[in-house]
């Protein structure tokens, strides 16, 4: 039962990472059609930027920690979301009308490009973060010691999930978002700036990508420049299973991911944790390609 | 016609050009040769039928890893474990493409990199006790061809470009054919294929297995090039190079050819750079689809001599003056028709 709890919460803090991660995934999908392969990549360079901030700018000196913490994450969304607007402008706004398959070929050049940036500025070794963040308190919960940085992670993934949800649903540009997504040509008609719309969400979705990418690093201590692929896909794979285009699809479907993967990895096999993501993955696109809570049903010929 | 003169050149070129290497650059030759092979297989299904196929790395671990097996457990020479490598990449994608086949471009090519993955992921945990871990597999026997023992660069370089001229004669052969139209109608309109009367989704689930079967038995040359082989050598990486290959190559056996020696030759002649080798090509895949998204040297038109004989009638019946030589011409001139279908086969609209 401890054994079962403790990776239940590991889980829900790993599937709210990626449940952050999908949400970039799901909004670019939902208005563009399109799989942006560099999110994984946006991810990991939040995750870079983040220490970097930390070690130069000693804020911790400046700051009590929570706060510092709080700055640090602001400015890390802050410059993914600039990195993710001009990619949008740079890489897909030329082919909106080209065919999907060329963006998505552009996407994947997007994502190279990317990781071996980060990799000439940053080099090839893995980067262990400064420790002095990590909080160190431990929460006994019925009966079973959390460490309380798990629960952090947990707790600020669902805090910024519930806010894009309010966002999105609350809001007249949130609706504006929706309205984008069911269709761009009506919206265009309803008078919706579309193109500032798309920026937008890319804006947000790479926002929340950097931010997931500093919890990464904080939660497991340590980065290294290929992180982004395998977050990134299974983020993708988190989107897919929710329902790929819906938000709070992308938001289930990141925290069941989690939970699978630690109890697998708890229960089965360590060392097939990442195929039974991927095998996930496969089976809901073979059995159920909307997703669980998809409405709008994947094209299949 | 100028592509035929630069083929021939470019022949020419590759016949002779060992006897003016040293060792270490046929070795880099025969590792162009090895990734145009793999290039030419995914071109059947990447580049004529359009299937977004990112896990080909997959198949050609499948047919290593027999090689590798059958080799140093059971002692079969290498040329034999071709065919079976071959085959059994080729059954391993028949059984994992007939439940995928069906999916839509963008969701194919995220469950290949899934497949991919699985393999590597699978090899790592030696599977069934058979592929040794991320050790990997070592003592691969070399080659033998009767009493003649493939050792040297060179050999191989002989082999690896010989396999690349029969498999160049070979696609051109089934482009050519009843099943290469199909497949590239497919690849323009799926929907329309159907509508002709093809069965889109066998003719893609062929297209798949004979690419796998053809990169399963490059699989055994890169074994017996190595002689040792690791589950790191079939990382996704290696997909994403074949698949950028085909997709910068534009589809043509000639385009994968220049394409392949671009993306391995390239940063070995420019060393000091070649850290950012892979900067460079994910920014060349960005510019390409902005400015060029049918690729270097996409296909040329397809000629139906049927079609080029009544246009060219037509043609010198209009210039009576000078019939003979103007219907001669005629042959010569792009028909309409098949402007329209290089048009359509340029496209890559899912």
């Amino acid at each position: 039962m401890e054994q079962f709890l403790q990776q239940l919460l590991n889980g829900l803090a790993v599937g709210g990472i990626y449940a952050l991660v999908a949400l970039g995934y799901t909004m670019v999908y939902g208005v563009l059609k399109l799989i942006n392969f560099a999110h994984g990549d946006l991810f990991t360079i939040g995750a870079y930027l983040g220490l970097t901030l930390l070690a130069s700018c000693n804020l911790a000196g400046l700051l009590p920690i929570p706060l510092a913490m709080l700055a640090v994450f602001v400015m890390v969304a802050l410059l993914v979301a600039l990195i993710g607007f001009l990619l949008e402008r740079a890489a897909y706004r030329p082919l909106r009308d080209a065919g999907r398959l060329s963006a998505v070929v552009s996407a994947l050049g997007a994502s190279i490009f990317f990781q071996n940036a980060v990799m000439l500025v940053y080099g090839a070794r893995v980067y262990v973060y400064p420790d002095f963040l990590r909080p160190d308190f431990t929460v006994s919960l019925m009966g079973v010691n959390v460490p309380g940085v798990r629960l952090l992670v947990i707790v600020a993934s669902i805090v910024l999930m519930l806010g894009l949800w309010a966002f999105i649903q609350r809001t007249r540009i949130g609706a504006a978002v929706r309205a984008v997504a069911i269709d761009p040509a009506a919206a265009r008609l309803m008078g919706i700036n579309v193109d500032k719309i798309i920026s937008l969400v890319f804006l947000i979705g790479p926002g929340l990508g950097g931010a997931a990418g500093l919890m990464v690093g904080i939660y497991y201590g340590q980065i290294d420049f290929t992180m982004g692929w395998s977050y990134g896909l299974k983020a993708f794979t988190a989107a897919i299973l929710g329902g790929i285009g819906n938000i709070p699809g992308a938001m289930l479907g990141g925290l069941l991911l989690g939970v699978i993967e630690a109890l697998a990895a708890g229960y089965v096999a360590m060392a097939w944790k990442d195929a039974i993501a991927f095998l996930v993955l496969i089976l809901i696109l073979i059995i159920r390609p909307t997703g669980i809570l998809g409405e709008r049903t994947a094209d299949k010929l | 016609m100028t592509r035929t003169v630069f083929s021939v050149a470019l022949g020419a070129l590759i016949c002779v050009l060992p006897l003016f290497c040293n060792a270490y650059w046929t070795d880099v030759c025969v590792m162009i040769g090895l990734y145009a092979l793999l290039s030419l297989s995914l071109n059947v299904i990447l580049g004529q039928a359009g299937i977004f196929h990112m896990g080909h790395a997959a198949f050609f671990a499948v047919g290593a890893y027999t090689t590798a097996i059958c080799n140093t457990l059971w002692q079969w020479p290498i040329f034999l474990t071709m065919p079976l490598a071959g085959a059994t990449a080729a059954l391993f994608a028949l059984v994992v493409a007939r439940p995928i086949i069906h999916l839509r471009g963008d969701y194919l090519l995220i469950v290949t990199i899934g497949i991919v993955e699985i393999v590597r992921i699978a090899l790592l945990n030696d599977v069934f006790g058979l592929t040794g871990g991320s050790n990997g597999i070592f003592g691969i026997a070399r080659p033998r061809f009767f009493d003649f023992r493939i050792v040297k660069s060179i050999h191989f370089y002989y082999l690896v470009w010989g396999m690349v001229g029969i498999s160049l004669v070979l696609f051109y052969g089934l482009w050519r054919s009843r099943f290469g139209r199909a497949l590239n109608c497919i690849k323009a309109d799926d929907v329309a294929a159907e509508g002709c009367g093809i069965n889109v989704s066998r003719y893609k689930l062929a297209a798949f297995v004979l690419g796998a079967f053809w990169a399963g038995m490059v699989g055994t040359l890169y074994a017996a090039k190595m002689t040792t082989i690791a589950p790191e050598s079939f990382n996704f990486m290696e997909s994403v190079i074949i698949f950028a290959v085909v997709i910068l190559s534009g589809g043509s056996q000639l385009g994968v050819l220049i394409s392949a020696f671009l993306f391995i030759g390239l940063p070995e002649l420019l060393r000091e750079f070649s850290d950012a080798r892979m900067l460079v090509f994910g920014l060349a895949m960005m510019l390409m689809m902005i400015w060029r998204p049918q690729g270097l040297l996409p296909p040329g038109p397809r000629r139906y001599p049927v079609v080029d004989r009544i246009l060219g009638k037509l043609h010198s019946s209009g210039q009576n003056a000078s019939g003979g030589l103007a219907g001669l011409a005629g042959a010569e001139v792009e028909t309409p028709v098949n402007a329209q279908t290089a048009a359509r086969t340029g496209e890559d609209r899912p």
